[in-house]
């Protein structure tokens, strides 16, 4: 827990997370997580199946609400917060599940979003970045094969203009072509000055792309490894990981 | 990137110019031009408002989601409110029609403010709730005439100048409104509000985390529809001169959903096919008595058993193209 409370200058936090409390209907989720992200990081949340790292961003997003603690944004406590208004602050979340909208085509799909901040993605960029996109431009949200629908949930939430990204599990069940594509978008959204929380099974397309990552079990933070200390500490990764 | 712009205009053109709605829209037209000259005036009359009504009320089931079952509570106040005001304060039609559906649009706002706050079952029972308030109310209310209801209303010069006792005058007027109304929510679900209702259709807490404020867009599509709502009421007043608790009863709420989902919810066109359907059965079986609603009930479950895109849904799947 120690390693997670890591003394960054209040100036450079993006975000700060202090036990957090959550649950889902009378099912306790999280125990207390706390994890601090600095401008312009790439953190990733990494850990077994139901360790709680989805409900983490979901609780700072607003989804999940019956939530308590601090979640410290730009001076505010988001705890008390909406979902939309947390959105309109510039947080955008992009779910696992995708949620790409079923009747909308791409291009609904990528003129749907509001712009929250100033700066949301223009639609030349975003097809720089997926050029897929593109070419799918009339297609269904559904008809897209799982790797389009997953450039399309990034692209959506790029298009709102909000900085601080929390991306679910991009990568899973993707061609491996597809994730080094996402792997590249995420170093280029890092290099342009986003911060990213991406929530991971897979450690070694983490490693790629994060500064930090946090470990999560039953609810908590219990170890941040910075990514240039990864090499040393296989142990820790193994015994929380089994990788 | 020149060519994905020039996609974009493409995919742009291609989802604002669904040549077969054009088309059926054309012909829906046409025959509303050649009906009177076949069929007696006020029964297309009839039709044309309860088909109004009827799209009202699926923009907010078909195309937000939500089931209102107290629809009836805005056509019946916009007709009392109409009769009330054409007959007593003397008003014009026009001016008639604007109080009665400000009054609807009004009476949209309070429902609205207060049942967006659920979902599902709970939303569809505090519309009811809301409007068997307003029943007992035009009831109980003296200037409703309770049981009689407000007869002999007069038609009226619309803007002073056109009589409207002319019966193909008042079956051009009824036409017009009717369009304007269809057109005016074809527009709105084509619209990028009507793309963002959509989305909270689909999937609400997503539409939330994007940023929106999906209660206002949901007051704001309940208030569109029980204003047009209150003008099929309205006109429908003026049609047959009389405003009855028949129009603010529960069992109108019930006929409506009927109409939307015998035509095929969500669609642009079925609401307008359950209405000439559900109407036409009423009329043409009316010697039957109480058993149009045994025939009704039989369609309602054929509908829901065997063919739930409705009419229109289910053509529109034959010819892979949405009406």
């Amino acid at each position: 827990m120690a390693a997670a409370a890591s003394p960054i200058p209040s100036a450079q936090r993006a975000l700060e997370v202090r036990d957090l409390h959550a649950w889902y209907g009378e099912s306790h989720v999280l125990h207390g997580m706390a994890f601090d992200v600095r401008e312009g990081e790439v953190v990733t949340l990494l850990g077994r199946n139901g360790a709680g790292k989805t409900t983490t961003l979901k609780s700072i997003m607003g989804i999940v609400r019956q939530r308590q603690g601090e979640i410290l944004f730009g001076g505010q406590n988001l705890v008390s917060l909406s979902s939309n208004k947390i959105a309109r602050m510039g947080i955008a979340l992009c779910p696992e599940e995708r949620a790409i909208f079923a009747s909308l085509n791409v291009r609904e799909n990528l003129l749907l979003p509001p712009e929250v901040r100033e700066g949301g993605m223009r639609l030349e960029t975003i097809f720089e970045l997926f050029p897929n996109l593109a070419e799918r431009l009339a297609s269904q949200g559904t008809k897209l094969s799982g790797g389009e629908q997953q450039m399309l949930a990034i692209a959506r939430i790029l298009r709102t203009g909000a900085r601080f990204l929390l991306l679910d599990e991009p990568t899973e069940g993707l061609a491996p072509v597809i994730v080094q594509q996402i792997g590249r978008t995420i170093r280029r959204l890092k290099s342009e000055g986003f911060t990213i929380v991406l929530v991971e099974q897979n450690f070694r397309f983490a490693a790629t792309v994060a500064d930090r990552h946090f470990i999560v079990e039953h609810g908590q933070v219990v170890d941040m490894i910075p990514n240039d200390e990864i090499g040393h500490r296989q142990d820790t990764l193994h015994e929380y990981l089994g990788v | 990137m020149a060519s994905a712009t020039g996609q974009i205009g493409t995919a742009a053109a291609a989802s604002r110019a669904p040549v077969h709605q054009y088309v059926a829209f054309a012909v829906m037209v046409l025959l509303l031009v050649a009906a009177p000259f076949a069929i007696y005036p006020i029964f297309i009359m009839k039709v044309l408002c309860f088909a109004l009504f009827a799209c009202a009320f699926n923009l907010l089931i078909g195309y937000v989601g939500l089931l209102s079952f107290g629809h009836a509570a805005f056509l019946g106040a916009a007709g009392y409110i109409t009769g009330h005001a054409a007959k007593v304060w003397g008003l014009t039609p026009e001016l008639a029609i604007v109080a009665g559906v400000a009054t609807s649009a009004v009476l949209g706002l309070v429902v609205g403010a207060l049942a967006i706050r659920r979902q599902g079952i709970y939303f569809a029972m505090i519309t009811l709730a809301l409007a068997q308030m307003l029943y007992f109310f035009c009831l109980q209310a003296p200037f409703t005439g309770g049981e009689d209801g407000i007869q002999a209303i007069p038609r009226g010069r619309l803007f002073g100048l056109i009589d409207l006792s002319d019966m193909m005058t008042l079956y051009v007027v009824v036409v017009i409104i009717f369009l304007a109304g269809f057109l005016l929510i074809y527009r709105t679900i084509h619209s990028p509000f009507g793309q963002v209702l959509k989305a909270i259709r689909e999937n609400e807490p997503r539409a939330v985390s994007l940023g929106y404020d999906v209660d206002r867009y949901k007051l704001v599509a309940f208030v569109l529809s029980a204003a047009l709502s209150g003008l099929a009421g309205a006109t429908k007043v003026l049609v047959f001169q009389l405003a009855s608790l028949t129009d603010v009863h529960w069992a109108m709420s019930g006929e409506v959903v009927l109409m939307a989902l015998v035509g095929g919810l969500g669609t642009i066109f079925g609401p307008v096919a359950g209405a000439v359907v559900i109407i036409s059965l009423q009329n043409y079986l009316a010697q039957l008595g109480a058993w149009v609603t045994v025939v009704q009930g039989v369609i309602f479950v054929l509908c829901v058993l065997a063919f739930r895109r409705g009419i229109m849904g289910e053509l529109g799947r034959l010819l892979k193209r949405p009406f």
